[in-house]
């Protein structure tokens, strides 16, 4: 390298590299740990012991680690199932469906959540009452806020995981596979059972690890449906805590504690999943698209259609439309009648009342900010990590993806250690430590897509930008720039959707006047403006649709 | 033009070292050819005379210019070179124009000169009227005309092709071989030009530079030279298929192993008891009878303009071509099995370790 060190580009680059991940990923990070492990400035792992070993703490990991597998079982056979129902059977109708189960992604949980609280809490959900108003049960049918309830609702919400996955896998397994055990003399359903689904089993784990990875993490749906029971997780007893004690250094300290538990299971999980996609998937799998042979459903084929639109009104449409309707009653509780509807809950969120107009503009402003900011940043530092032939990118690309194994409520947790003020800067309480903490949470999305864009550009175009006289800030301007240019769009949409529906992080971070959407659906409904809340819901589902509607028109356009 | 120095030039990659205090020169005005196996350095030493490498050790001058030494390395966009890639490396989001105008925008030429000098430089290499053109709606071999035309329209010093040819089709590959090697003498621009296709080298050098996998300039020679006269069996052996035979001294003359027969040709000039013979397919041939050395057909093959045989002569195997249409009309045409006699056209001596670890 002695040769480009009288020209600064690459060195520039690196340095950017190295600071944006150091300043956004590491310190936050590292100090987390740090609090975690260091007491009084000493390693003191006992004391890390002791708050886990508190009962209250103790019980956040158990119910982390009962609701993450409750779910990662669900999800995965509900996903499972519903795969191989759309690609290997002859389901009517069964390219709708699969794009309608893949609805749930778009939705935020938390929002689903709220529906099902509203539908199914023990005395006031609607479906409750019906049944003991109505047709007399002595006792609801149905209690949401249990383990079962929040295990219900998150598995609609992330089966969608094993469902990418195993579809995938599915429709690029090699039908011959299929087709040798068949002049075998095996039936259908036994090679369903006796190939296929052995030879999908890497994409069903791999798809279950995530749900797991998810779940665990998850803040949304356990803080709606398990507080009110006292069932929390790690990411809600963090919240709790801090919340609680506004920082207080016992607070901070259990919040650590309980993150670095989270980081390390996170980072075990992801560990496995590597493991399991690297053990031999693909050779099983041919990289070209095939017709596998279809199974006739015969009888069954009108049932399960009768059973998939089931689930999807029953997950989907019934949770919507509970939103919209209670967003529109005068007053919680009511029955659902046209004379009890209106639109002033609408009107008055929307035009007149500062906290929630503010919470919008929050979110999107954030949402624009952080993804613009992190899109430049992702392209900097997967140009070093894809092209530069320099010592240390390693860590650079473990740094950038960390962002991935650490949940938000770690990050949030990190952002309020590193910018509160002990470190000269003091941005708490403002929107720009949310900001600084989407970039941290969101930096994985921007390298991913930018690196994916930078592998398909050959360094020979570089190069011969160079040999045409072009230096390197040139060739960056003239070639590089406009050849990633789709996978920078890529990564500003990544960040930009999942950032208007952003609760986790925002919840930790909020002051007075930042909040985001997601907060202000969660603070209504934790002070029991249930009407408000839905209606804020509402405004969200229509917003958060439209930019997903929107993007994906513009992309097929594009393609 | 320029010419282009290179002294005591090294390369290691990671304690691996690629070149070793390589020498060459190459005249202004030369179309030179890098000939050698894959891996052998000759693409590290064309990156090294373009400046995307740093040397370790030696110099590189071009023109009047140190380009590269101990302490200096000029940047690719400061050596006044045009270069063409393998890939193409066609820019994909810009049209042919565009492309080709790019090393004069760089340049800050004013757009109407860029605008006659890129047209020129397009029908140069014959894809004018495809200006507007962009690279996806073109060929491959369409694509490396516009990197000929990119890497020749400001007017460079020194041309740069790294196995340009490689990646188009046989008949393609044959055509623009001979349009680059018109175009250089049209030009009189100095070319350095890297390849393993000894055709390729064969057809379009003025002078070969053949190395061998590790690194070395086993022979720099007219095309003449480095096929008629070898210096040893390797450069032999890389320049087309090559039959290779122990001998040894007997009595007053040279045998083939086993004593299947004498050898009847011009004795060599090597001295030594135990030599090997080398000769090209198309140096032996076949007759029904005669005084030749007698073998048996184990396979024949017709290949259309040539018949290709393998000849077990006393359990040597020999590859021998012949002229289709000739054998047909002399009734030389040889079934499998059948025997026939051997003689020599010409031959190539080298000592007695280039026939050790089997055929070639």
């Amino acid at each position: 390298m002695t040769g480009s060190l009288r020209f600064g580009t690459p060195q520039i680059l690196f340095g950017l590299a190295v600071g944006i991940l150091v300043i956004f990923v590491a310190v936050p990070v590292l100090l987390i740990f740090f609090n975690a492990l260091w007491v009084n400035g000493s390693f003191n792992i006992t004391d890390t012991v002791k708050v886990l070993s508190e009962p209250d703490t103790y019980k956040a990991l158990i119910n982390s680690l009962i609701l993450a597998s409750g779910v990662t079982v669900t999800g995965t056979i509900v996903g499972t199932f519903f795969a191989w129902l759309v690609t290997r059977t002859d389901l009517p109708y069964k390219g709708a469906m699969r794009v309608l189960f893949l609805v749930p992604f778009m939705l935020p949980s938390f929002i689903g959540a709220l529906a099902w609280k509203m539908l199914l809490s023990p005395r006031a959900g609607y479906i409750n009452r019906f049944f003991t108003e109505t047709l007399g049960f002595s006792e609801p049918v149905f209690n949401i806020y249990s383990y079962h309830g929040i295990i219900l609702v998150e598995t609609m919400y992330l089966f969608p995981f094993v469902f990418i996955q195993v579809c995938g896998a599915l429709e690029r397994m090699d039908p011959t596979l299929e087709e040798s055990a068949r002049i075998s003399g095996a039936d259908l359903f036994t090679i369903t059972r006796k190939i296929t689904i052995p030879l999908v089993a890497p994409s069903i784990l791999s798809g279950a690890l995530l749900i797991m990875l998810y779940s665990m993490a998850h803040f949304g749906t356990v803080a709606m449906l398990g507080i009110e029971a006292g069932i929390y997780n790690i990411p809600t007893l963090i919240y709790e805590r801090i919340h609680q004690s506004a920082g207080s250094f016992d607070a901070i300290r259990t919040g650590t504690v309980l993150s670095t538990v989270l980081v390390a299971t996170a980072a075990l999980i992801i560990w496995l999943q590597n493991k399991v996609l690297s053990g031999g998937r693909y050779q099983i799998i041919a990289g070209k698209s095939f017709r596998p042979t279809e199974i006739r459903l015969r009888g069954l084929r009108l049932p399960l259609l009768a059973f998939c639109i089931a689930y999807i009104g029953f997950t989907i449409v019934l949770p919507t439309a509970t939103i919209f309707l209670v967003g529109g009653l005068a007053t919680y509780g009511l029955p659902i009648t046209p004379e009890n509807m209106t639109f002033d809950n609408y009107h008055h969120i929307l035009f007149e009342w500062d906290l929630t107009r503010d919470a919008i503009w929050n979110s999107i402003g954030l949402g624009l900010a952080a993804a613009l900011i992190t899109m430049f940043a992702g392209v900097i530092i997967s140009y070093v990590i894809v092209k530069m032939k320099v010592p240390g990118k390693g860590i650079l690309e473990f740094l950038g993806m960390l962002p991935f194994s650490v949940p938000g409520s770690v990050i949030a947790l990190g952002v309020i250690l590193a910018w509160s003020g002990k470190y000269g800067v003091n941005i708490y309480n403002t929107i720009w430590i949310i900001l600084v903490a989407y970039i941290a949470r969101y930096m994985a999305f921007a390298l991913k897509a930018n690196s994916a864009a930078l592998e398909q550009v050959h360094d020979s175009l570089v190069e011969a930008a160079r040999a045409s006289g072009a230096t390197m800030w040139q060739a960056l301007r003239d070639i590089v720039i406009p050849l990633v240019r789709p996978g920078m769009v890529a990564a500003f949409f990544l960040i930009f959707l999942p950032a208007l529906r952003e609760l986790t992080v925002s919840v930790l971070l909020y002051g007075p006047t930042t909040r985001t959407i997601g907060v202000a659906i969660y603070t209504l409904n934790e002070d029991g403006e249930t009407v408000y809340a839905a209606a804020m819901a509402g405004v969200a589902l229509i917003i958060i649709v439209t930019a997903e509607v929107v993007v994906k028109r513009v992309f097929k356009i594009k393609q | 033009m320029s010419s282009v120095r290179i002294a005591g030039l090294s390369k290691s990659y990671g304690g691996r070292s690629i070149l070793h205090g390589l020498d060459l020169t190459v005249e202004a005005g030369e179309s030179f050819t890098l000939l050698g196996p894959s891996g052998c350095g000759k693409t590290v030493l064309m990156r090294l005379l373009a400046g995307f490498e740093t040397p370790n050790a030696g110099s590189i001058r071009i023109g009047d210019t140190v380009v590269a030494d101990g302490g200096t390395n000029i940047p690719p966009d400061r050596r006044g070179i045009g270069m063409v890639f393998q890939d193409y490396a066609v820019w994909p989001h810009m049209s042919v124009r565009d492309n080709v105008a790019y090393p004069l925008k760089i340049a800050g030429i004013p757009a109407d000169e860029r605008d006659r000098l890129s047209r020129a430089a397009i029908g140069q290499v014959g894809m004018a009227g495809l200006e507007a053109r962009m690279p996806s709606q073109l060929s491959g071999g369409q694509q490396q005309r516009v990197a000929l035309a990119r890497a020749l329209v400001s007017k460079p010093s020194l041309l740069l092709l790294d196995e340009p040819l490689n990646n188009l089709d046989a008949n393609l590959r044959e055509e623009m071989r001979f349009e680059i090697r018109e175009l250089q003498q049209k030009l009189g621009i100095t070319v350095v030009y890297v390849t393993h296709d000894q055709e390729i080298a064969l057809a379009i050098a003025d002078r070969i530079g053949v190395m061998d996998e590790t690194g070395r300039l086993r022979q720099v020679g007219t095309p003449d030279d480095v096929f008629d006269r070898p210096v040893d069996a390797f450069i032999y052996r890389f320049l087309g298929v090559a039959n290779f035979v122990p001998m040894h001294r007997g009595g007053d003359g040279w045998c083939f192993p086993d004593g299947v027969g004498l050898w009847t040709g011009a004795p060599p000039e090597l001295e030594g008891d135990r030599l090997t013979l080398g000769c090209r397919p198309f140096d032996i041939e076949l007759s029904r009878d005669g005084s030749g050395l007698p073998g048996v057909v184990t396979r024949a093959s017709f290949l259309g303009a040539q018949m290709d045989y393998l000849i077990d002569a006393g359990g040597v195997t020999f590859r021998a071509a012949t002229d289709s249409r000739r054998a047909l009309r002399d009734d030389q045409r040889f079934e499998e099995g059948e025997p026939c006699r051997l003689t020599f056209r010409g031959a190539q001596w080298f000592d007695a370790s280039a026939s050790e670890g089997g055929r070639a």
